[in-house]
C-alpha cells in the first residue's frame, strides 16, 4: 500500500450499527473493527455493492453518524482530531475548514438561489459576499448549470441539476479532505467527465478523497486505490 | 475556540409540587452556536426557556453566563435589576406570539427604537435610521415605520419582534416557538431571515421548537427532551439521521414528508 | 373657626403628610405614597395641593392662592377663603409677599425667592402611565430607571407632529433621576423648574402621592439632541401692561370674534400696570 503523503483521514477499528428501538429493537450491524488510511493526495474509492455499509462509512467520517467505538481521525489543520469524541462544535469546525462532502442528494432549502447555496461553504470560511459569488458563478458554469438558473431555487431544477448543484458546493471550497458519496449519479456523460477533472484538480492540490463511484468508468479514471469494506474491517 | 462557554447550565430543575416541569437539565452553549431544544408538548422545553429568560423561578440549578466585561454571572441569582437590564441589552427573548413581545400601541420605528433610547440614545435622526436599517434587514418595508403594528400581518409581526429584539446586538438570544403560527410560506421566509441574521451577527441562539425542520434549518445542536429530562443531544444532523434513543427515532419518525 | 382644628387636619394626618414630604424632599422627584384623608372639595379640584399646604402652614405664613395664574377664580378664591378661615393666617395676591403658594397649572412669572413654599395641584402624577397600566411595573421601573418609553413618547410625538407636541404637563428628569411630571403646568413654566430657590411640594389628593423637588435642583425637560426643548412664544404683547416675556392667555372679548391676548398671570400683569401709571 503505497501513500502519496501524510494520513489525512485514518479510520480505527469503526463499529457501527444501528438499532431500531420502534421496530422490536433490532440491530443492524454494519461497520465491524474497521480500519482504513487515507493520505493527501489519494483518491480511495469503496467499491462494495450497494448495501454494503459504504454511505454509512463516510457519514460516520463527516460526523453525520455516530459509531458505537472505534476512532477516526482527521487531519485538522496541524492536529489529527478524532470525530468520534469530538464535540459538535469542534466537529462543525472540521467541516467547515477541512472536510467536504459531496452527497447523493441536495438537500434543498426553499428560497435560496443556487448561486449562494454554492457560495455558502467559501462565506462559512469569511471569503467576501462579491468574490464568494463570483466564485460560485464560476464553477456552476464549468459544470455547465445554465446562467438563468443561477439566481433560482435549486427546487425546480432536474435531479442533474440539482446534483450539479450538490458538486459545486461541495468542490468549490477547496478543502483538503473531501468525501464523495455517489458524486455522479444522475449526470450525463460530459457532466461526468468534468467530475472527474474536478477530482483530479483536487488531488493535484493534496486533497484526500474517499469515495464511492457507481459508474465503474468514472471509478477507474479517478481511484488511485480501490479499497472494499470486508477487507478493511479486521477479523 | 473560546476557553469559556457563553453560557453553562447544570442540575436546572423545576419542580410543581409532584409534577417536574424540567429535570436536571444541564448544557453548555458557546458563541456562534444556535442550540435548538425539542420535543413534542410537556416535554420541558419550554419550561427550561422560562427559567432561563426569568419567567419561571427554577427549583434548583446553577448557570455560568460570560458577560461583555468578561466577568462571569450566575443568572439565576442575579437580583432582578441586574436580571431585567441584562434582559435588555445583552440577551433578548423572541416570543411565540410576537405581540407578547411588542408595543401594539406604538408605531413600528417606536417599537425598534425603544431599547436604544433605554440605553440612553437621544438623537431623533439616528435612532430613526436606526430603525430604518433595521427594518430592511429583517425585509419589512421601510415606508411602514410609522404604522401601527396592529396593521401588520402575522408574517410582519414577528419580524418587526426580530428587529426589535436585535437593535442592541445581544449576544444570546432565547427564540419561543419562532415561526409557530405562521403560514408555510412565511415561515420559510422568517426561517431564511433567521439563518442569514444569525451568520452575519454571529449571534448564539437557544431555539425552542417542537418542529423538527425548523430545528435542521436553525440549529447548529439540539438537545431532545421528553417528560422534563434531555434523552439524546448532539450536533443536528447526526440526531436527526442517526438518532440512538428510543424517543428520538420516533420523534424523527413521525415527521411527514410531504 | 370652632370645632377643627388648625387648617382643618388633625395633628396625626399633618405628621404623616409631613413625613411624607420629608421623604419626598430627600429622594427628588420620587413617588411617595400617602393617606390622603377627605377634604370638603371633590378628587380634582385640588385636594392633594389642598393637604401639603395644610400640613405646612403656620400662623406666621402667608399664603397665595392662584389658579391659572389668576388670584381672582372661583376656586382659587374658594380655596384662600378656606385656609383664612381654617388658620386665620395672611393672604395676599402679591407673588413676592407669600411664603407659601398654591397653585393650579402656573408658576408666577416673578421669580421665587429662598425660603417661598410653593405647592402645584397634580391630577395624574404617574409620567409612566400613558403606556404602562400596571402600577407594580411603573413602581419598578422608575426604581431600575428604565425610563426607554418616555423617550418614546417624544419620539412618537415627532414622529406624528414632526415635533415635540406635549405642551403642558411637559415630563421632566429631576436632579439626573427620578422622571417627574410637574403637573399641568405650561411647558413655558418648566425652565423655572430648574435649580428654583425655592421648594417645590406636588400632591395628587386621587391618586394619593407626594413628591418634591428641594431648592437649588437641577431640573432638565426631557427632549432629544436634535428636537430640543423649546418654550411657546407669541407674537403679541400683553394687551393690558404690554408685556412680551410673560405666558398669555387669549380672551374672547366680544361676540363678533374680538380677542385679546393678555397675561396668565394676574399679579404679574396688575404690577406691571401700576408701574406704567
Amino acid at each position: 500500500m503505497t501513500s502519496r503523503g501524510p494520513a489525512a483521514i485514518d479510520v480505527r477499528n469503526l463499529a457501527k450499527s444501528f438499532t431500531l428501538h420502534n421496530q422490536g429493537g433490532v440491530t443492524l450491524p454494519v461497520l465491524r473493527r474497521l480500519c482504513l488510511h487515507v493520505s493527501a493526495g489519494e483518491c480511495v474509492v469503496l467499491s462494495d455493492p450497494s448495501g454494503a455499509g459504504k454511505s454509512t462509512l463516510l457519514r460516520a467520517i463527516y460526523g453525520n453518524y455516530k459509531p458505537q467505538s472505534g476512532e477516526i481521525l482527521v487531519r485538522h489543520g496541524d492536529r489529527m482530531v478524532d470525530v468520534v469524541s469530538a464535540e459538535p462544535r469542534q466537529i462543525l469546525d472540521v467541516r467547515r475548514r477541512t472536510m467536504g462532502y459531496v452527497s447523493q442528494f441536495l438537500r434543498v432549502i426553499p428560497r435560496v438561489p443556487a448561486v449562494l447555496v454554492v457560495a455558502e461553504p467559501l462565506r462559512a470560511l469569511g471569503v467576501g459576499r462579491a468574490e464568494a459569488i463570483e466564485r460560485a458563478q464560476a464553477i456552476l458554469a464549468r459544470l455547465r448549470i445554465p446562467e438563468r438558473l443561477w439566481e433560482l431555487s435549486p427546487v425546480t431544477f432536474s435531479g442533474g441539476e440539482q446534483q450539479r448543484v450538490n458538486v459545486a458546493r461541495g468542490f468549490i471550497a477547496g478543502h483538503p479532505i473531501l468525501l464523495l458519496d455517489e458524486p455522479t449519479a444522475s449526470l450525463d456523460a460530459a457532466s461526468r467527465a468534468l467530475v472527474v477533472q474536478l477530482v483530479h484538480e483536487a488531488r493535484q492540490r493534496g486533497t484526500a478523497l474517499l469515495g464511492t463511484f457507481h459508474d465503474t468508468d468514472v471509478r477507474e479514471r479517478v481511484a488511485t486505490r480501490v479499497v472494499s469494506l470486508s477487507d478493511a474491517e479486521a477479523a | 475556540m473560546t476557553a469559556h462557554a457563553l453560557l453553562t447550565v447544570r442540575g436546572l430543575t423545576k419542580r410543581y409540587g409532584d409534577r417536574v416541569g424540567c429535570l436536571d437539565v444541564g448544557f453548555d452553549l458557546w458563541s456562534g452556536e444556535v442550540l435548538g431544544v425539542v420535543g413534542e408538548s410537556g416535554s420541558g422545553k419550554t419550561t427550561v426557556l422560562h427559567c432561563l429568560s426569568g419567567r419561571l423561578e427554577p427549583t434548583a440549578g446553577s448557570t455560568a453566563f460570560l458577560q461583555r466585561d468578561g466577568s462571569v454571572v450566575d443568572i439565576l441569582r442575579l437580583p432582578e435589576a441586574a436580571r431585567r437590564r441584562l434582559a435588555r441589552t445583552d440577551w433578548a427573548l423572541v416570543q411565540q406570539n410576537p405581540r407578547d413581545g411588542l408595543r401594539m400601541a406604538v408605531s413600528a420605528g417606536a417599537n425598534v427604537g425603544e431599547r436604544i433610547m433605554a440605553v440612553g440614545a437621544r438623537h431623533y435622526g439616528q435612532i430613526r435610521g436606526q430603525a430604518l436599517d433595521w427594518l430592511t434587514q429583517v425585509e419589512i418595508p421601510r415606508e411602514r415605520i410609522d404604522d401601527l403594528p396592529g396593521t401588520f400581518s402575522g408574517g410582519m409581526l414577528q419580524r418587526l419582534q426580530i428587529a426589535r429584539c436585535l437593535v442592541t446586538r445581544p449576544r444570546l438570544v432565547f427564540m419561543d416557538e419562532p415561526t409557530g403560527g405562521l403560514d408555510v410560506s412565511v415561515q420559510a421566509r422568517l426561517l431564511d431571515l433567521l439563518r442569514g441574521l444569525v451568520a452575519d451577527l454571529g449571534l448564539s441562539a437557544i431555539v425552542v421548537t417542537h418542529d423538527l425542520a425548523v430545528a435542521r434549518l436553525l440549529a447548529h445542536r439540539l438537545l431532545v427532551m421528553r417528560g422534563g429530562e434531555i434523552v439524546e443531544s448532539g450536533l443536528t444532523d447526526q440526531v436527526l439521521d442517526d438518532p440512538q434513543h428510543p424517543y428520538t427515532q420516533l420523534l424523527v419518525s413521525s415527521v411527514l414528508q410531504p | 373657626m370652632s370645632g377643627y382644628n388648625f387648617a382643618y387636619l388633625d395633628e396625626q394626618t399633618k405628621r404623616m403628610i409631613r413625613r411624607a414630604i420629608l421623604k419626598a424632599v430627600a429622594i427628588p422627584g420620587y413617588q411617595v405614597p400617602f393617606g390622603s384623608r377627605e377634604m370638603p372639595l371633590s378628587y380634582g379640584w385640588g385636594t392633594g395641593g389642598l393637604q401639603v399646604t395644610a400640613s405646612v402652614i403656620g400662623p406666621d405664613d402667608v399664603l397665595k392662592v392662584i389658579d391659572q395664574g389668576a388670584d381672582d377664580t372661583t376656586n382659587a378664591v374658594s380655596i384662600r377663603r378656606f385656609f383664612a378661615r381654617t388658620t386665620g393666617v395672611a393672604t395676599t395676591r402679591r407673588t413676592d409677599e407669600a411664603t407659601l403658594i398654591q397653585t393650579r397649572h402656573r408658576i408666577p412669572e416673578t421669580p421665587l425667592r429662598e425660603g417661598q413654599i410653593i405647592v402645584f395641584q397634580v391630577p395624574i402624577p404617574e409620567p409612566l402611565r400613558w403606556l404602562e397600566p400596571r402600577e407594580a411595573e411603573t413602581r419598578k421601573m422608575h426604581a431600575l430607571e428604565e425610563y426607554g418609553i418616555m423617550h418614546v413618547r417624544l419620539y412618537e410625538d415627532i414622529t406624528l407632529h414632526g415635533r415635540v407636541a406635549t405642551s403642558y404637563d411637559y415630563p421632566v428628569r429631576v436632579n439626573g433621576r427620578y422622571v417627574m411630571r410637574p403637573s399641568p403646568i405650561p411647558k413655558f413654566d418648566n425652565p423655572k423648574l430648574d435649580r428654583s430657590p425655592a421648594l417645590l411640594l406636588f400632591g395628587a389628593g386621587r391618586e394619593k402621592r407626594i413628591y418634591a423637588v428641594p431648592p437649588y435642583t437641577p431640573v432638565r425637560s426631557l427632549d432629544f439632541e436634535d428636537h430640543p426643548f423649546t418654550i411657546e412664544t407669541w407674537e403679541q404683547a400683553c394687551g393690558l401692561c404690554g408685556s412680551r416675556e410673560s405666558f398669555l392667555d387669549e380672551i374672547i372679548v366680544d361676540d363678533k370674534g374680538g380677542r385679546l391676548f393678555v397675561c396668565s398671570d394676574t399679579d404679574h400683569c396688575e404690577r406691571r400696570r401700576d408701574r406704567t401709571r
